[in-house]
């Protein structure tokens, strides 16, 4: 395989355009009044520089963000909103690296209503679960994930949601749960974190983000849409 | 080597709401008192401004605002016969730290207990007989009428400026408000919010099933207004960044803006931040609390406060830790229902709730505040007619968004998947139409679920963490399911496009999804030592100078935010401290 011999990045590089080509044809196969201006072909990806992540859980949480978020004509995917590199630099950040949580021992398996009792910050838990599943995806598809067609990508990200993925020593859904966490945060959240690259998501929806003050608004627009260029923490520093 | 330092008229633990009012109080009636807070010395002005206080990530999902689990949490477990585990990231409930407490990131629904709720067992008894309240079930009533703190409550809703139109003025029922509350003899201070779409559809559906829309008795304060202390509160902007947040408006009211500012002005205040309490020095045979021992977590040097009056003013956690830490009461045994420290633990039977959407209407989600919903309580406590139903007690419904934040809200129809393209074309096309209504229910005390001292695991100070033990029951299922019907009639009525199925309490607790930071119980304020750990002004049977505040006396939970009642107890508390125990130091209440 070809493929195998391109360095990581370099495929990622590749496939980021490709994804973007399909975008566009998709596009072109919508009704001219879908084409907003959210979907607005973004700036050719950058590869931005890792912090927590090595270049192989990144290649897979590219591919995993993108399959969370594809392209279309509502919003760029994941990875060209910045997903991933949000969730490199979260899981940099003291939350990462486990602040807040209490981490003393013994550690003991509980009931799933008593939550988390790992002994992992979230940095160890994302990468242990990275490595799980990339090797569960070598067994059944013969590949990593990240070098999987879009649809087998889709089926794979099924059966590790629904627990039916068989992790060596690790549970394939609550790893989904915090990858889809981690990715749905990245989407919404202010694009100081990283992600939510020219505020995608927030155009996507309408939401109108900052100032967010609205005493003299809300009587005018009851039952009105309230249409407004989104502004995000940086527009006001 | 503990640092003994000079005494003081009055220690106060923790310095949030009742902290707060309790130390006014005192200061007023011409003691010194100091302010012992674990957290920074946090105010609106620094810490709550444009742009940064808008920050969705950093205060709704990394907890900025909210207690350091690595330092204290609690352990949990859902029987007597189970390993508790600890609760290693906050997530069910969110207690706050820093220079006013969860004060300064509630949202701001300020309730009164209706007057059947401050009597509860015998209300229920009278209404239904005594074979209507299960054996296990521990209810009890609360020492202090409705009219007995009438007044209180009034005070502090004056304090904080509480938006809201009354029900029941001096006993005339009014169209709009609450029909349903006790008896007011002041009008809100300030009139109600302005109402959202939500609202509108929620009001309109409500009154076509006969039932009584009224709004949100809230601490977003609608109009600028000045309070009893002098101080202002701005006017809410419906920003849509209220729970979880500091409000940069100083509309919603904090002890930050409705009390601090005048209290540290006051010469007879100290307040002491990064200050930690470790523990209570107790004189047993004395029946005195002499000294309060504390951390300065700056430099880990530990202090001793001698004091002649100690509040605690924590919250429900580290009031129940203090006690049982010290020998304070006797600590509950579930075994043998003997002792009082610990029992009774409650929290607040929540996540009952159905979505609504409509094609063609426009609800704007992010225009709106706190406590901004249109409720009803016509399905809360004893207002309707429990007979056959197999359970007791309510809920308060209401519909309204509190924000539309999208990291966490952001309805899709029933059925949508989590991702991928069909997940972002509903979440596209739902977003700006749609609402939830829900349903905050009661929490009856029942014999298994208490706290008490885990033997494991520890505290960053060595203390062993509170574990606690607890689970819904028959009675909370009932309800809940009761409640199902309710939500679906109200939403049926409102006419959407789509309609959720109704989400309503099964199974286990559950530790991780947050449902309501309404933790009650562990201190219950009574008539008899035997049975309770506090009398009706609060003061601990067993240190005549100890006052214990907030939600960790009430008996039981209703179904109401307990700020409101807390509020009027701390004010309740303070008045009998200083008319009357000042003149006589000793027990209030003799046995």
């Amino acid at each position: 395989m070809t493929e195998e011999t391109i360095p990581r990045r370099r495929f990622l590089l590749g496939a980021g355009i490709a994804g973007t080509a399909v975008a566009t044809g998709l596009n072109q196969t919508e009704p001219a009044a879908a084409q907003a201006p959210a979907a607005a072909a973004p700036a050719a990806p950058q590869p931005e520089p890792l912090l927590a992540l090595n270049e192989t859980e990144h290649a897979f949480v590219v591919a995993a963000v993108d399959t969370l978020i594809p392209a279309d004509e509502l919003s760029p995917s994941g990875s060209d909103c910045g997903v991933a590199t949000y969730i490199d630099r979260q899981l940099a950040s003291a939350w990462g690296g486990g602040a807040k949580s209490y981490r003393a021992g013994p550690f003991r398996k509980g009931k799933p209503e008593q939550g988390y009792q790992l002994a992992l910050t979230p940095v160890e838990f994302m990468k242990a679960g990275i490595a799980a599943a990339n090797e569960w995806s070598r067994k059944t598809y013969g590949r990593d994930f990240d070098r999987l067609a879009a649809d087998k990508r889709v089926e794979a990200l099924k059966a590790i949601e629904a627990g039916k993925a068989e992790f060596a020593n690790f549970s394939a859904r609550a790893f989904f749960g915090r990858l889809h966490a981690m990715t749905m945060e990245g989407f919404f959240s202010d694009p100081i974190y990283g992600g939510n690259r020219n505020k995608a998501s927030w155009r996507m929806l309408g939401f109108p983000g900052l100032p967010a003050t609205y005493a003299h608004l809300i009587d005018e627009y009851r039952d009105k849409r309230y249409v407004a260029e989104p502004r995000s923490i940086e527009d006001f520093s | 080597m503990t640092i003994t330092l000079k005494e003081t008229d009055a220690v106060v633990v923790g310095v949030g709401w009742t902290g707060s009012i309790l130390a006014r109080e005192l200061t007023k009636a011409g003691l010194n008192v100091v302010g012992l807070e674990r957290g920074a010395k946090r105010m609106p002005r620094e810490n709550f401004t444009i742009p940064s206080v808008r920050d969705d990530l950093k205060y709704a999902v990394r907890q900025e605002l909210f207690q350091d689990t690595q330092l204290e949490t609690v352990t949990v477990r859902h029987s007597p016969g189970e390993t508790a585990l600890p609760i290693r990231r906050l997530g069910s409930f969110l207690p706050g730290t820093d220079l006013g407490g969860a004060g300064a990131h509630w949202n701001g629904m300020t309730w009164r207990w209706l007057p059947s709720d401050h009597k509860l067992r015998s209300h229920v008894t009278e209404r239904y007989g005594k074979s209507a309240i299960p054996d296990e079930m521990t209810i009890e009533d609360f020492p202090v009428s409705y009219d007995e703190l009438e007044p209180f409550y009034d005070k502090f809703e004056k304090l904080c400026g509480v938006s809201g139109k009354a029900g029941n003025l001096r006993g005339t029922k009014i169209d709009g408000g609450n029909v349903f509350e006790g008896p007011r003899q002041n009008e809100y201070p300030n009139p109600p919010l302005v109402r959202s779409m939500a609202g509108e559809i929620m009001d309109k559906a409500a009154r076509s099933l006969g039932y009584h829309p009224f709004p949100a008795p809230s601490s977003n304060a609608s109009e600028t207004y000045t309070n009893p202390e002098g101080l202002t509160l701005g006017a809410c902007e419906y920003c849509g960044h209220c729970e979880r947040f500091g409000c940069e408006a100083n509309a919603k009211a904090s002890p930050n803006v409705c009390i601090l500012p005048a209290l540290l002005a006051d010469q007879r205040f100290e307040l002491r931040d990064y200050a930690q309490v470790k523990e209570l020095v107790y004189d047993k045979a004395a029946r005195k609390v002499r000294a309060v021992r504390y951390v300065d977590t700056r430099t880990g040097e530990e202090y001793e406060q001698p004091a002649g009056i100690v509040v605690l003013g924590a919250y429900v956690f580290n009031n129940v830790l203090l006690m049982l830490t010290a020998g304070i009461g006797e600590p509950y045994d579930y075994r043998t229902g003997k002792g009082a420290v610990g029992k009774n633990y409650c929290y607040q039977v929540s996540g009952n709730g159905i979505g609504v959407f409509f094609a063609d209407k426009e609800i704007n989600p992010f225009m709106a505040a706190g406590a901004h919903g249109v409720l009803i309580d016509d399905f809360n406590g004893d207002n309707f007619d429990h007979s056959g139903l197999g359970f007791i007690g309510g809920a308060w419904i209401q519909a309204g968004p509190t924000n539309g934040r999208p990291i966490l809200t952001r309805p899709v129809p029933p059925g949508t998947p989590r991702w991928g393209r069909e997940w972002k074309q509903a979440t596209a096309k739902w977003y700006n139409h749609a609402f939830g209504i829900g349903a905050s229910g009661c929490n009856y005390a029942h014999r298994e679920n208490f706290l008490d001292l885990d033997p494991t695991y520890r505290d960053a100070l060595g203390r062993p963490l509170i574990r606690m033990s607890y689970n819904f029951r028959d009675n909370d299922y009932k309800l809940a399911q009761y409640l199902g019907g309710v939500l679906e009639r109200l939403a049926r009525a409102m006419n959407p496009t789509i309609m959720g199925k109704p989400n309503v309490k099964r199974g286990d607790y559950n530790v991780v999804p947050y449902q309501s930071t309404h933790n009650t119980g562990g201190t219950m304020s009574g008539t008899d030592p035997k049975t309770s750990a506090v009398n009706r002004y609060l003061q601990a049977w067993d240190a005549d100078n100890l006052f214990v505040m907030g939600a960790s006396v009430f008996p039981q939970n209703t179904s109401y935010n307990p700020t409101g009642v807390v509020g009027a107890l701390a004010y309740w508390s303070a008045h009998a401290i200083t008319t009357q125990y000042l003149k006589s130091p000793g027990p209030l209440v003799h046995a």
